[in-house]
């Protein structure tokens, strides 16, 4: 190499505002997961699990059906507190509170952590109450502030110029793709600090599918956000760090770069390169 | 590798393998390439010269055709991990394979050129290192035919040998040079030919990088283990 190029790869070379050498670090935990177990009556459905879910990124969760990684999100909010017999112990600390202790105010913890599942699933009210129902079990808005908080949070989920002229419609008749938006929408409005998305596109067309992903993007810069999804492109387009599940264990959670190029666990790189029996 | 089980589509499993075969039969032509130029050389014979001239063609046909294949595997199979890594190292591998094609039909049209003259000195460095270059190949071409990732290391480790006997060809061949001019037409072409010769050894090392990190998934350190001085022979460097 001449010592004109070898000079310039040493500095950091820019293409607009990206750094075309920088690495993302993963930030702070924003939820610290330790030696978590769950129960499904007196099948053990998590094993130890220990994870971090870092501040406003976003931790993609992957592994086959049954693996336990929806059981990990239903546990981060609690859904399980529905079911009589299915029990977690060990951790999940938020600001110094473990999410799974039993005498936590469900109400209070699930508007902080929003959960958005695989089939859209709108009210049957108009688009407007829709966002403004679960804000109004929250907090107590005049008129003008909630027009606001509607507005803010079907902007924020790219979906205010499709629906600003017909919000006393019925939201079921929206699309698909946009009705998932308006699930967004309505977990945003809230404002939790984290949002779980349970397969968010499974049921969506890959056009749906990017807005979504875009989307998400758009969300971490003020989210913490756990996604679970079975489309693996779609995790390293989306997330920061990718977690492997297997068995109810976690078997590796790395940076997405390192987990989809150069996986350390032998059961990690069979799972992405499609070699799994 | 005999421990990764088979991937579940089949047909991206056999695709995996074609990639593997063309470019070992790709290193095949390359090396006889630089068996022929070597034997062109060392023998004066023309018509091997010929003949490697000759290959150059499907070598860079073969090189359009994995091109095209890796890019259709990136869209249509879109690899990950241990495959990913093996089809984008397919992919400089078989530039490197090229080059390497490059300098040895570039070798042997010298030696046609050589042949006019009288060679009043030894070919043996040249041979040797023509022997050389032509054995790192042919191990590097194993080593990523078998994933051997040790083997590419002992490639990237010997290209210093390579490097050395190219340093003393050149201080070798200026001394003839300043000694009567009329060498000097020989002697340039002799320079070019070890030069090219060692080029080839550092797109072996290039190879053997590639390989390592296909098969280990982690890059080897930047410093290579780099000998050509030869720009310093003549002209100090100022620290």
């Amino acid at each position: 190499m001449s010592d004109t190029a070898s000079a310039t790869t040493h500095h950091t070379t820019s293409i607009g505002t990206l750094d075309i050498h920088s690495h993302e670090k993963l930030h702070e935990a924003r939820i610290a997961i330790r030696g978590l177990d769950f129960y499904y009556g007196k099948d053990k459905a998590l094993k130890s699990i220990s994870l971090d879910l870092p501040d406003r990124q976003v931790t993609g969760m992957i592994g086959p059906s049954g693996c336990g990684k929806s059981t990990l999100l239903r546990v981060l909010n609690r859904m399980y507190d529905l079911y009589p017999g299915q029990r977690a112990t060990g951790q999940a600390m938020m600001d110094g509170i473990n999410l799974i202790d039993p005498k936590l105010d469900l109400n209070a913890l699930r508007a902080r952590i929003g959960m958005v599942f695989q089939k859209p699933t709108p009210f049957p009210m108009t688009i407007y109450d829709n966002i403004a129902f679960g804000v109004k079990l929250h907090e107590k808005l005049s008129k003008s502030a909630m027009d606001e908080r509607v507005e803010w949070s079907l902007t924020r989920a790219a979906l205010w110029t499709e629906v600003k002229d017909r919000l006393n419609k019925s939201a079921m008749g929206l699309s698909g793709g946009q009705q998932q938006r308006l699930c967004i929408a309505r977990t945003i409005a809230v404002r939790p600090d984290v949002i779980l998305f349970d397969e968010p596109t499974s049921a969506l067309d890959p056009i749906s599918t990017l807005k979504i992903e875009e989307l998400i993007d758009e969300l971490k810069k003020d989210f913490t956000i756990a996604m679970v999804t079975h489309n693996m492109q779609q995790a390293a387009r989306c997330a920061d760090q990718v977690a492997f599940f297997y068995l109810g264990e976690m078997v590796e959670c790395a940076p997405a770069e390192e987990l989809f190029t150069a996986p350390k666990q032998k059961r990690t790189q069979e799972y992405v390169t499609g070699r799994f029996g | 590798m005999s421990d990764t089980p088979e991937h579940l589509v089949k047909s991206f499993d056999n695709e995996l393998k074609k990639l593997r075969l063309m470019l070992t039969e790709m290193g095949g032509i390359v090396e006889h390439q630089i068996a022929l130029a070597a034997q062109a050389i060392v023998e004066r014979d023309n018509a091997a010269a010929t003949e490697a001239v000759a290959e150059d063609p499907k070598v860079d046909a073969l090189e359009r055709d994995i091109e095209q294949f890796v890019i259709r595997m990136l869209a249509l199979r879109q690899p990950m991990a241990a495959d990913l890594r093996m089809i984008v190292a397919a992919l400089k591998i078989t530039g490197d394979l090229e080059r390497i094609g490059d300098y040895a039909a570039n070798v042997a049209k010298r030696s046609i050129v050589l042949d006019q003259f009288a060679m009043p000195y030894s070919m043996a460095g040249v041979a040797h290192m023509a022997h050389l270059v032509q054995e790192q190949l042919k191990s590097v071409i194993d080593a990523l035919d078998t994933n051997d990732s040790a083997k590419a290391v002992d490639v990237w480790r010997s290209d210093r040998v390579v490097d050395d006997i190219y340093n003393a060809i050149f201080r070798e061949l200026i001394t003839y040079m300043m000694e009567d001019p009329r060498n000097i037409t020989p002697c340039t072409h002799l320079l070019f030919i070890a030069k090219n010769l060692e080029r080839i050894g550092d797109h072996a090392t290039n190879i053997a990088e590639t390989t390592y990190y296909a098969v280990e998934g982690e890059t080897l350190p930047d410093t290579r283990p780099k000998g050509d001085s030869s720009a310093y022979a003549v002209v100090r460097p100022k620290n």
